[in-house]
């Protein structure tokens, strides 16, 4: 498939195409680059650890079919909320308004197809933002998903939106029939003061296998609160690229929480673009990883302009065959003065067959800022597990103890106590405390 | 309860227990004292099952089972407590979860419920009470930012919520001011019953004033050299243990 994968795609990028819709533009230029880069090769620094083209190698033919979902399907896979939750759903890449439920007002929420919003009011923030992703993501993955944005959605935070009803995304992949590849993509505005929560969830129904391959845009105006959390709980046969792009416009307050527990070949890009002064940005993540699951977290913080402040922490846990990959890229620009921007990851390997490659990556071109990081390597502290067993508790728990103490410190970043409560569960469960 | 047979043990290949005889019965508080180095620390550690050590040769019967054959939990469960000499700092544990968690795993292995949140919470209040401990401390991070004075507290009231029937006490008076030193006293002569048995390791007479041994032992170089009543301890204390050295290396000529 792989050196097929550009005929491939142009051809079905034909048989979609709206010529009429005022995103066609955008779309082509995806599938020229496309065309132009291919999928990233074997030896490619970004893709290194990551040998995504691995997961073009099989039979697409129907994989770019639409699922057949219904509300039940849904129903087993639902986040908790307190019914103020507005939950939109995605099935195989598009979003689908049937299974959609939004439960805030018009005046605190709009939600609608990326090509509607490009022609309304909307457009010239579809047009100043759209595609940003694109500079920071010079490969073919990133093209790939903009030629196949035709199911995407545009979200619009509204000022006067309440702080405390999340707005969720479920990605649902329908693979019962099939290996299915799924390419959502949204674009997210986020007014000047409003407080925001968004939650991206992922599901694939069936055992055939999918993949992902999202790109979301979230730019957020003057104070501005977004919180972002990204949830990975899915199976070994499904796979996901994803890039979460944000950019701050006005000096506002961004914070994302990427947690991973589960799946097959993960990469996930996060990108805090500080295009204003002061801003301020904070990235938790955790990958708690077992089986063959690879997770790749790549990270960039774009200081643009002076006075930014930026606070990363990566912490991981590594059993089996697992792997795992931190990069986490810090630029500071030249007009970027007095940029504070710290940077941190941290793992744990348990599996004697599990890996970890983890590296910083700082561009400074200012000269007065202080910037951090570090990472770490290491096992559980035996004086810390003696001390639990010496009290009568099994080693078995006494490592689970500690491993969950380990998490806590990104678990207490997930702002929303239901949602927290729902990942402190999952955790749990798979580190199996149990007496 | 314990019974200590010519145990040698070690670490690293250094030898540092050199045929340990000691016998603790119900009801008794035996108190090691000894220099430096004497080997009083890693006694504690053998007993409790720290993994690092190596035991070399002899027996140590609890209760009547192989004690050195047990994992560190099986020793806990079995009802041996160790209070450490340095509590380990264990941040994301809360102090509350950590002692539900043992004192239920000790439960179920003597074939008993887990305590409910109700029952689990009477207990600890009384218990905090016979060491002041707050109730804020507990909710914090196992020991983590503890001061000395709380970190020991907070040893011996895991002692009494796990209630053992052994409680090996390893220089619980180090770093204590005596105020500090009366309330962690106060909490083992409240749990200090005719049933239980301590093992006291220190390197002062001063905790022994206010937990008064039935017996003292010295150990010097890995060995009990001495053995006598509370008044060794005082003796000891006039005369330093060079006295000991000497009597020792006056018997290693003879």
């Amino acid at each position: 498939m792989m050196n097929e994968a550009i005929p491939f795609f142009t051809e079905k990028f034909r048989e979609q195409q709206n010529t009429a819709s005022a995103l066609a533009g955008f779309r082509q230029k995806g599938l020229d680059r496309f065309s132009a880069l291919g999928l990233p090769p074997v030896k490619h620094e970004e893709w290194k650890y990551t040998r995504v083209s691995a997961l073009f190698n099989r039979d697409f033919d129907k994989q770019l079919d639409t699922g057949n979902v219904t509300v039940n399907d849904l129903d087993n896979y639902r986040l908790p909320h307190t019914g103020s939750a507005t939950e939109l759903v995605f099935v195989n890449g598009r979003y689908s308004a049937e299974l959609s439920v939004t439960r805030h007002s018009d005046k605190e929420l709009a939600v609608m197809p990326l090509d509607k919003a490009a022609v309304n009011g909307y457009g010239l923030i579809v047009e100043n933002n759209l595609g940003h992703s694109a500079q920071y993501h010079p490969d073919g993955i990133n093209a790939l998903n903009t030629a196949f944005s035709a199911g995407g959605i545009f979200i619009h935070a509204k000022r006067s939106i309440a702080g405390d009803s999340p707005v969720y995304i479920y990605h649902v992949t329908d693979s019962r029939n099939g290996f299915r590849f799924s390419q959502p993509r949204s674009l997210v505005y986020v007014d000047s003061g409003a407080s925001f929560q968004l939650v991206e969830y992922y599901v694939t129904l069936g055992k055939d296998g999918s993949f992902t391959n999202e790109v979301i845009e979230i730019a957020a105006e003057k104070d501005a609160v977004v919180h972002y959390y990204k949830i990975q709980h899915e199976g070994p046969e499904a796979n996901h690229v994803g890039t979460t792009h944000f950019r701050q416009l006005g000096k506002c307050l961004t914070n994302a929480v990427t947690i991973t527990l589960s799946g097959g070949l993960i990469r996930n890009n996060l990108n805090m673009i500080m295009e204003s002064e002061h801003g301020e940005s904070h990235m938790y993540g955790l990958y708690l990883l077992n089986g063959k699951t690879h997770v790749d977290n790549h990270t960039i913080v774009d200081n643009v302009k002076p006075h930014c402040f930026s606070n990363e922490l990566y912490k991981g846990i590594m059993d089996e065959k697992s792997t795992g990959v931190f990069n986490g890229k810090i630029f500071v620009r030249n007009d970027a003065q007095k940029t504070n921007a710290y940077q941190s990851n941290k793992n744990i390997l348990i599996g004697d067959s599990s890996t970890i490659n983890t590296k910083p990556q700082l561009e400074i071109y200012a000269d007065d800022v202080k910037c951090s990081h570090g990472c770490t390597i290491g096992r559980l502290d035996e004086d810390a597990l003696f001390y639990l067993r010496a009290r009568g508790i099994s080693e078995k728990n006494a490592v689970s103890l500690l491993l969950h103490a380990f998490a806590v410190d990104i678990l207490e970043n997930i702002k929303p106590e239901p949602l927290k409560m729902y990942v402190d569960e999952l955790i749990s469960e798979r580190l199996e405390f149990n007496f | 309860m314990l019974k200590i047979t010519n145990l040698h043990a070690g670490i690293e290949g250094k030898k540092i227990l050199n045929g340990i005889n000691l016998e603790i019965k119900a009801g008794e508080v035996h108190a090691i004292m000894g220099p430096n180095g004497s080997g009083k620390s890693t006694l504690a550690s053998v007993l409790a099952g720290r993994t690092n050590f190596e035991v070399l040769e002899g027996t140590v019967e609890f209760f009547g089972k192989d004690l050195l054959d047990m994992t560190p939990e099986e020793r806990a469960r079995e009802g041996m407590f160790l209070a450490f000499q340095y509590p380990i700092e264990i941040p994301g544990v809360s102090t509350t979860n950590f002692i539900k968690t043992a004192v239920n795993e000790g439960r179920k292995h003597r074939g008993q419920e887990p305590l409910d949140a109700v029952a689990f919470l009477k207990m600890m209040k009384e218990r905090m009470k016979l060491v002041h401990i707050e109730q804020s401390l507990l909710s914090r991070s196992l020991n983590e930012g503890f001061s000395g004075g709380e970190k020991k507290r907070n040893e011996i009231f895991q002692m009494t919520m796990l209630e053992p029937k052994l409680a090996i006490l390893d220089e619980t008076d180090s770093g204590l001011d005596i105020d500090a030193l009366r309330i962690v006293a106060g909490g083992v002569n409240a749990y200090r019953n005719s049933e239980n048995g301590f093992l006291v390791v220190t390197h002062y007479q001063r905790l022994l004033d206010y937990i008064v041994p039935d017996y003292v032992h010295v150990l010097f170089n890995g060995r009990i050299v001495k053995s006598g009543t509370k008044d060794l301890a005082l003796e000891l204390e006039e005369k330093g243990y060079d006295f000991i050295r000497n009597e020792v290396e006056l018997a290693e000529q003879l």
